[in-house]
């Protein structure tokens, strides 16, 4: 897919004196040719493939939207259902700018149908059942739907359940936080923050030890909180802590030795090997699991963030891993280049829900629908695609109001950073603040749209 | 960025501005047309409009930085490296040269007009 690319223009004539008529027409001349550039062939204006499939996308968030658009454009008569219980649509990534005080919970908050084009049957149901051997999904009303092709996009489920003494009802009160749990509890989490940034005292941060959403997110609103205490004047009395699940702060070894050496100079504690386990909300105390056995953290303010897992109906049937490292959450057993079914050729993953590493992210979904939804044409076309997902994944890692690094990595590891030269990965800007609060989001929903 | 081609960045500018892409955009080629159009009437660039125009262009400039830091809730003393200094000089320059060129060819048009 060609990108666009500057055009070179000759120099100006020699000896020119000022801007005259015939410097204007050719000024004229080279806007025009510049306007004239052909909006590069997407694979969504190639021509529809004919087909009588009848494909079913289970789940209507962000993945399940953008793979809709963009099959509603690649088929010419396949019949496309998706199914989802819920009306609402989330823009996830929005949810720390909400916990931040910098956008309401309106910014995150739309309708799925906003997004859905007009080909498309929607079920507003949820799934309850999958039966990949009968080709077919089952509704929570026990509506019995069969399917030529699969995908699965349902997301996952925060286990808040599995925190003892948590109550997602609390939310907001005695300085407890959760900025993942929806976009109301993202605005009562900002509500409890600016309360501690006020009076100071120990902020507690951490992450599960399951594979999550966006794994820089509880990094960034440890940074958030640290920059609303300096603003106020009360980090000085506050002691800020991360609790990390394990030795590191990040997958990525060279990101993580950044987020360390940022955190070591904000004055942010590292405690490594902490998992939560519980939590005290009347004595405003954390429960860890830890090497050493049980141990407790007051707080002041904690941002709860609870295990991640697939859904019951994906995690209890037979599209989950059945062994290795995402059989105990019950993520789904998928290719990580193709994200094809591993057992079933006829089903694809995409999104959370995907077992693959890496990548729980917008921009995870962003790189891995296009190739999900070339794999998906070539088949139903009798063909193979050389579309593949490398693992892309991207966080902007906000590091202070009005700073963040724009981290892109691979499965591997690797940086792969868009704007090599310009935009360095691991230095704080102000350039990639700009691209969070403000093409971020008209990004994603173009995306929705398969125009991105 | 993947797929980063004119089709996708109007998608984006869209979702980003609502009508008002399109009217800014309506904006820029109304005010270029127009100062093509006083340019080839006069024959020339009238040099005391021009440094007019580019005293109403250097305030845009500001302006257009001014409303940057609204949109991002941040601001020039965010910048935290060179290219955060080019991104704020591309903005002031955008501000800088659109406002010129529509002063100048608003103070055209009526100068042609009068006569």
């Amino acid at each position: 897919m060609s990108k666009l690319t500057p055009s070179r223009h000759s120099s100006s004539e020699k000896g020119s004196g000022g801007l005259n008529r015939r410097d204007l027409f050719k000024a004229t001349a080279a806007g025009a040719v510049l306007a004239s550039v052909p909006l590069a062939q997407k694979e969504s204006q190639a021509t529809p493939v004919k087909t009588s499939a009848h494909i079913v996308i289970a789940g209507a968030g962000a993945a399940g939207l953008s793979v809709a658009s963009r099959l509603a454009e690649r088929f010419d008569g396949a019949k496309i259902t998706i199914i989802d219980a819920r009306k609402a649509h989330y823009y996830q990534p929005g949810y720390t700018l909400v916990a931040a005080g910098l956008k309401s919970k309106g910014y995150v908050t739309s309708t799925t149908k906003d997004y859905l084009p007009s080909n498309i049957d929607l079920i507003e149901q949820a799934v309850q059942e999958f039966d990949p051997e009968g080709n077919s999904v089952t509704t929570a009303s026990g509506q019995k739907i069969k399917y030529d092709y699969l995908v699965v996009a349902t997301g996952m489920i925060l286990d808040y359940a599995a925190i003892e003494g948590m109550d997602t009802d609390r939310i907001g009160q005695d300085g407890l936080g959760s900025v993942y749990h929806s976009p109301e509890k993202a605005e009562a989490t900002w509500q409890a923050m600016s309360r501690f940034a006020d009076e100071g005292g120990q902020g507690l941060f951490l992450r599960p030890a399951t594979e999550m959403k966006c794994a820089g997110a509880p990094l960034k609103y440890t940074f958030i909180t640290d920059d609303y205490l300096r603003r106020r004047g009360t980090r000085k009395k506050t002691e800020l802590v991360y609790a990390a699940h394990n030795k590191t702060l990040f997958s990525v070894p060279i990101v993580n030795e950044k987020v360390r050496m940022l955190y070591l100079e904000r004055d942010i504690k590292i405690i490594p090997d902490r998992v939560m386990t519980g939590i005290d909300l009347s004595r405003k105390v954390g429960v860890f699991s830890t090497p050493e056995g049980q141990e407790e953290i007051p707080y002041d303010f904690v941002n709860v963030i609870p295990p991640m897992r697939a859904p019951n109906p994906v995690r209890y049937s037979p599209l989950a891993w059945q062994t290795g490292a995402f059989a105990h959450d019950g993520w789904m057993e998928v290719d990580k280049k193709t994200l094809r079914h591993e057992r079933f050729d006829n089903i694809w993953a995409v999104g959370d829900i995907a077992g693959v590493p890496k990548g729980k992210t917008a921009a995870s979904v962003k790189w891995q629908v296009p190739v999900a939804v070339d794999q998906i044409v070539a088949t139903v076309d009798g063909k193979t695609s050389d579309s593949f997902y490398n693992g892309y994944t991207s966080c902007p890692l906000i590091t202070q109001l009005g700073r963040a690094m724009l981290v892109e990595f691979d499965y591997q590891n690797n940086l792969v950073p868009s704007f090599p030269g310009v935009i360095a990965p691991l230095e704080e800007l102000w350039i990639t603040w700009v691209m969070k609060t403000m093409a971020l989001k008209p990004t994603y929903l173009s995306m929705l749209r398969g125009q991105a | 960025m993947k797929d980063l081609d004119l089709g996708t960045l109007i998608s984006v500018f869209q979702e980003m501005m609502g009508p008002l892409f399109w009217l800014l955009l309506l904006v820029a080629i109304g005010g270029l047309v127009a100062f093509g159009f006083v340019f080839l009437r006069e024959g020339k660039l009238e040099g005391a409009r021009l440094i007019r125009s580019e005293i109403i262009g250097v305030i845009g400039g500001f302006v257009a930085l001014a409303i940057m830091a609204w949109v991002t809730e941040s601001g020039f003393t965010d910048a935290g490296g060179p290219v955060d200094w080019l991104l704020i000089g591309v903005i002031w320059g955008i501000g800088l040269v659109g406002v010129t060129v529509l002063a100048y060819a608003i103070q055209g048009v009526m100068t042609i007009r009068r006569s």
